[in-house]
């Protein structure tokens, strides 16, 4: 019984993660400029790396694996704001334009 | 009666598809990514992917050392993105060139077909 509670979460979470890497992918391609696609990128492709791996930590039934799934988890769900963040100030100081859509622009003048 | 490596054997080969698709996907921002930047977030979206690929396919066949692989290809993506993040803060504003250089480095480039933006 504890068998197929195990494979049916652990089957949730990997079609989970894979369609939370499909929607940063397609938001990769269809949002209109870099600090939009930022959002779906570093949000929801963390999301779905993160779910696949606690995944895979689920799978082995072992803890110490199951501890550093986690881990890797929370690592990734750290790394990823700071990296968006400084890409998006240095893209920004380097002059690289908002989308034509957006309306308004707060740290243009720092 | 399903057996549940056979629950986890067809969700893991599904999670391949779709991540196949997404990665498909990530490659063409890659390549026709209109600036630098775009191009930068879409090779970390790679990184993301490639975890999620390592992710399922220690699901897949039980090693679970693969796991510690996604772990530290993160702590690379990590590095790779904020060191590409300090080269684009490094050569300055794209507005402002300066035009004696502009003007030479622009038959280098325009011979080696890239776009400069």
């Amino acid at each position: 019984m504890i068998d197929y509670i195990v494979a049916a979460v652990t089957a949730l979470l990997l079609i989970a993660g894979a369609f939370f890497a499909l929607a940063a992918a397609i938001g990769l391609v269809r949002l209109p400029d870099l600090y939009t696609r930022m959002h779906s990128a570093s949000k929801a492709g963390t999301v779905g790396s993160g779910l696949l791996l606690l995944a895979a930590g689920l799978y082995s039934e072992d803890p110490a694996i199951l501890a550093r799934a986690i881990a890797g988890f929370v690592f990734f769900l750290l790394t990823a704001p700071v990296s968006a963040h400084l890409l998006a100030r240095a893209a920004h100081r380097s002059g690289y334009d908002l989308g034509a859509l957006s309306v308004r622009d707060d740290i243009r003048d720092r | 009666m399903i057996t549940p490596a056979a629950i986890v054997a067809v969700a893991s080969s599904a999670a391949l598809v779709i991540l196949g698709l997404a990665l498909i996907l990530t490659v063409w921002r890659v390549v026709a990514g209109p600036t630098l930047p775009d191009r930068i977030l879409a090779l970390d979206m790679l990184t993301g992917i490639a975890i999620g690929f390592i992710a399922v396919i220690a699901v897949k066949t039980g090693f679970s050392l693969y796991i510690d692989i996604a772990i530290s290809l993160g702590l690379v993506g990590f590095l790779a993105t904020v060191a590409f993040a300090r080269f684009v803060l490094s050569r300055g504003n794209i507005k402002s060139k300066p035009p004696a250089t502009a003007a030479n480095g622009n038959t280098q480039k325009r011979r080696a077909g890239g776009k400069k933006r």
